[in-house]
């Protein structure tokens, strides 16, 4: 499974160039669902017919990442944020663009305060010699994301973009374990979650589930002087009670609960104070879609380095096959 | 079931958003001596429909949520005491030394608990108090308390509904149960005259959580003209006077952009000739109720929103007039029998 | 082109602040309706005409929002001042000072400020309260003041437009009346695809027209036509310079609504550079537009937006170059003609569904 996460991480996707995430997940997925589609937003909808409810599975494509605004006289480039990016993880960190031009990110040294530092007093170097020179490599407009690798450790994986690639490797996992069930499965791939749940709100309605998961990572309460939180990595996939965006559905949340005991998997829940996720967006669709989610515990979301147990992502994926059964 | 009593019972029901099955039965129990049809969607919508006696009926939807502001646990201590979080718009400053009701396997009851002034330290002493930083206790050590309570289980507040000097109430959910009560009062009026149109009267869910229930139930329902039901601000001192108004003076009846211009004046000038007291709401904006939902559900449903004006919103001693939810049970009641059509 | 300049100009000097629409509605009803199949009024008052294609071209919507922000009179005082809240954004400082007309009748109105004279030194220093101000319509007290308006009214700028300068013109409501004037000229030309005018209501209290307009049309592609920001002015660092007025339309790769769809995008660029059009890209990811909204309806819509530079928007004196407005509607006009049939309506996969 760490093969199919390792594929993921390294391949490109921020907010609205899903394509190549998708093009990859088609890939592994040929041959063991029996139908792929994609939509005018860009979402991969792989669904394995039966004469069941209609359950959805949703994880979203998308990371975060920067879109260059202006390319200046010297070749610096100035960029805005592509979903959540805090202008201190950013600091000092690598780039990367599609193309492979990789840049780094610093700022103008004469803000005064370091706490005051904005993302429009930071720009990227991208090694040019000049304007035209950067304007060879990359085009206002053009995106990039975190340059870092993937790497298991004790367990653990430490990468980039685990928010959401580890929750597509789970989809793609219980696809290609082909789990029985009468159901009909939705295997969604979203787009542009990151920037307001947009993919997941039209992939619902062309489907109309009857129920939904979404398959998304959250924060923990289990690092030195964190917030509270009552979620710790390796002790189980979080059924999701509540984010930013949905209050689970009582029989969504009760039904994971239940899988959950009857097959003796670890859970734990998540009760997100900030954030939300596709299901947000998935169960206000049409006349409303009960929806839940099961969570991957990861530390330092929205990071160039964050990290999940690969116990819990086994774990889910039992917990969503019995889920869907 | 007189005014004062239906108030009564309905701001005493438990219905934290998101778990609104709590009182769901009990509000479709309250609809149906008055209507043809009442059902509960799947998200807890409670819908009571009562049937026109036109050839050619419209349809009418009426909502008012039913959802209250509450608390969820988050965490539950070794010492037996239990983290929470909001759920709405609930105002940390105003919880310290509550009652409250923790939903866990049982009802528990619990208070949430505060520092003495003795121990607060002189430097702390203006500062606001985080909601992470306080404790729910049931009285129970970390064991028993795991056994009975559940991380995710809601909480919701203490505080039984009193009638108080002119015919005035407090309670935990006057928004919006007293706007529940007004869909009731239309129901009572409604069976009393006659109506051409098909009336769906919906008491909704998760509306403190961004209009969720409204956003589901208006999708399968197609009206002609949608009534929103919801509380605004009562005239308080130190409140601005063109956004908080005054008890006992009627429904505020909202103008502006989202709002049909046709339809609230022409509910105005019923107001006037039936002398049903009412007041003026200008809102600039879409109102931030369930009319920003209704005027843009499918095709759109031309849209007016009557506001029962409450002091203290979001306190658990949220305060109206039981005149004002009469006056705007009737005044709504008339609009919808006797409202011209296109 | 004169005559969309013409009309321009005209739909300026109307009112039609988020909600009240009807006289820009009225005005478009009268320029359009010999040149399309159909039209109709919704529930929420947008006007959505339909011209059939020529051909068998994606269902192609354009946008355009009829509506103006302003200001909604909220309390008649006892000295016969009005309150008011506004509708929209406007800034408390753009509002001090300015001529106003409220309601049906336009009563006309100024806003007074505090003279420099009789402000306390702390005064000079900050900054306009919004609650300070007032509406004065020369009332002698509130007695008087009901009889010309009422709470619930709105009121709009006072101001005609003005061309100057080297091919400027000044205007109110340039945002979006310009987006309005490219979609009335639009309507007159045939194309392959059919077309789906829609003039939308109650963009500027969020983005409300939109959304029922989406679900009544279900269209595949849209394009949105819009004035959008522009603070070329000396002083703005550079990379903080959304557009440059005068530098032609403006293509949004991505606001807080939207990420603009790629092949429509490159669509647009290619034809322009095609055609000698000049464009730019905007270059700040800041506001959102009807875009946004569009994409979501129902299973998703590729969209795109054609948006005219407007220096000083949501203020009485907007400015736009006339150059710009006419190299909008030719790209615009361009876009629809060479529209290829053949153009994905799914995202950048080359193809719908695939049996595997």
């Amino acid at each position: 499974m760490f093969n199919i996460i390792n594929k993921l991480t390294h391949t490109f996707g921020p907010s609205g160039n899903e394509k190549k995430i998708a093009d990859l997940i088609r890939d592994m997925l040929k041959g063991k669902v029996d139908e792929i589609k994609t939509d005018a937003l860009g979402n991969l909808i792989c669904i394995k017919k039966g004469s069941g409810k209609k359950i959805m599975l949703a994880a979203h494509m998308d990371e975060i990442g920067i879109i260059v605004s202006y390319i200046d006289e010297k070749g610096f480039l100035r960029f805005s944020n592509v979903g959540g990016i805090n202008p201190f993880v950013i600091l000092g960190q690598r780039v990367v663009f599609e193309n492979g031009t990789v840049g780094v990110v610093w700022y103008e040294e004469n803000i005064g305060d370091i706490k005051s530092i904005k993302l429009e007093k930071m720009y990227i170097d991208i090694a040019a010699k000049s304007q035209a020179d950067a304007e060879r490599l990359v085009s206002v407009g053009d995106m990039a994301v975190f340059e870092s690798g993937t790497i298991l450790q004790n367990g653990r994986i430490i990468s980039k973009s685990m928010d959401d690639r580890i929750g597509c490797a789970i989809l793609v996992q219980i696809a290609l374990n082909q789990p029985r069930t009468e159901n009909e499965i939705y295997y969604v791939f979203t787009a542009q979650e990151e920037v307001g749940l947009r993919g997941a709100r039209t992939a619902a309605y062309g489907i109309m589930p009857d129920m939904a998961l979404a398959v998304d990572v959250t924060t923990t309460g289990d690092t030195p002087e964190c917030k509270p939180m009552s979620v710790r990595i390796g002790d189980g996939p979080a059924i999701k009670i509540k984010d930013r965006s949905v209050i689970a559905h009582p029989q969504i949340k009760d039904r994971l609960i239940k899988c959950a005991e009857e097959h003796n998997i670890p859970h734990q829940f998540e009760i997100l104070v900030q954030g939300g996720t596709d299901a947000g967006s998935i169960h206000t669709t049409a006349g409303g879609i009960p929806s839940g989610g099961v969570a991957i515990p990861t530390r330092n979301v929205h990071n160039s380095a964050e990290i999940v147990d690969m116990k819990d992502v086994e774990n889910a994926v039992k917990l969503i096959e019995a889920f869907i059964r | 079931m007189e005014c004062v009593e239906l108030l009564k019972k309905l701001s005493n029901m438990r219905a934290v958003s998101g778990r609104e099955n709590m009182a769901a039965g009990e509000i479709a129990e309250l609809f149906r001596q008055y209507c043809d049809d009442v059902s509960i969607d799947a998200f807890y919508n409670v819908i009571g429909f009562k049937k026109g006696q036109g050839e050619k009926p419209g349809n009418v939807l009426v909502t008012a949520h039913y959802d209250e502001i509450g608390l969820i646990v988050t965490g539950i201590e070794d010492s037996g005491f239990l983290r929470f979080t909001a759920v709405g718009g609930v105002d940390a400053k105003v919880i310290g030394a509550m009652e409250v009701t923790v939903h866990g396997k049982e009802d528990l009851f619990g208070v949430i608990g505060v520092k003495p002034p003795h121990l607060i330290p002189p430097e702390d002493k203006n500062k606001g108090i985080k909601m992470e930083d306080m404790r729910i206790d049931i009285g129970y050590d970390g064991e028993k308390a795991r056994e009975l309570v559940s991380i995710g289980d809601m909480v919701s507040f203490n505080s039984p509904a009193r009638e108080l000097l002119n015919n005035r109430m407090a309670g935990k959910s006057m928004d919006n149960r007293s706007g529940v009560a007004v869909l009731i009062e239309i129901l009572k009026e409604l069976q009393k005259i006659k109506h051409d149109d098909n009336v769906y009267i919906v008491a909704t869910v998760q509306e403190e959580l961004g209009l969720i229930g409204a956003i589901c139930a208006t999708y399968n329902i197609k009206a002609d003209l949608g009534i929103v039901i919801d509380v605004c601000h009562g005239d308080m001192p130190d409140a601005p006077s063109d956004e908080a108004f005054p008890l006992d003076k009627g429904a505020a009846v909202a103008i502006g952009p989202i709002i049909s211009r046709k339809h609230a004046r022409e509910c105005i000038k019923l107001a006037k000739e039936e002398n049903i007291s009412y007041q003026i709401d200008p809102e600039a904006g879409d109102t931030g109720t369930e009319a920003a939902v209704l005027a843009v559900a499918r095709e759109g449903i031309p849209v007016i929103l009557l506001s029962i004006p409450s002091k203290y919103m979001h306190t658990t001693v949220e305060m109206i007039s039981v005149s004002d939810v009469v006056a705007t049970g009737r005044l709504a009641a008339r609009y919808i029998a006797g409202r011209s059509k296109e | 082109m004169k005559a969309a300049l013409d009309n321009l100009k005209k739909l300026t000097a109307l009112d039609g602040v988020s909600g009240e629409e009807k006289p820009v509605r009225d005005y478009i009803v009268s320029k359009i309706k010999d040149y399309v199949d159909d039209y109709y009024v919704d529930n929420l008052g947008n006007l959505i005409t339909y011209k059939k294609g020529t051909g068998n071209g994606p269902k192609v919507m354009l946008d355009a929002h009829m509506d103006e922000v302003g200001l909604l009179i909220t309390l008649i005082n006892q000295d016969g001042l009005l309150k008011f809240r506004t509708i929209g954004g406007i800034e408390a400082r753009v509002l001090a000072g300015k001529r106003v007309r409220i309601g049906k009748d336009q009563v006309p109105g100024v806003i007074g400020f505090k003279p420099l004279h009789l402000q306390s030194s702390k005064e000079r220093e900050g900054t306009v309260d919004k609650k300070q101000l007032t509406i004065d319509i020369g009332a002698k007290d509130k007695e008087q003041a009901e009889k010309m308006v009422e709470i619930g009214d709105l009121a709009a700028f006072d101001y005609e437009p003005v061309e100057f300068g080297d091919n400027k013109l000044m205007a109110k409501a340039l945002d979006n009346r310009v987006g309005c004037a490219a979609l009335i000229e639009l309507l007159k030309h045939k194309y392959e695809s059919d077309i789906y005018g829609c003039f939308t209501v109650q963009e500027e209290i969020g983005l409300k027209g939109a959304k029922t307009s989406t679900f009544q049309v279900e269209p595949d592609i849209a394009f949105v036509l819009e004035g959008t920001t522009c603070y070329d002015v000396p002083d703005t660092k550079e990379y903080g310079i959304s557009t440059v007025c005068g530098d032609g339309p403006a293509l949004t790769i991505m606001d807080r609504s939207v990420i603009a769809d790629k092949d429509l995008l490159k669509h647009i660029t290619e034809t322009a550079k095609l055609n000698g059009i000049p464009y730019q890209f905007k270059k700040t990811i800041s506001g959102g537009t009807n875009a946004g909204r569009i994409q979501a309806g129902g299973t998703g819509v590729k969209v795109a937006i054609i948006a005219l530079p407007c220096r000083y928007i949501h203020s009485p004196v907007s400015v736009m170059d006339i150059n710009d407005f006419e190299n909008m509607i030719k790209l615009a006009k361009k876009v629809l003609e060479t529209l290829p049939t053949s153009i994905t309506l799914y995202r950048e996969q080359g193809g719908g569904k695939v049996n595997v």
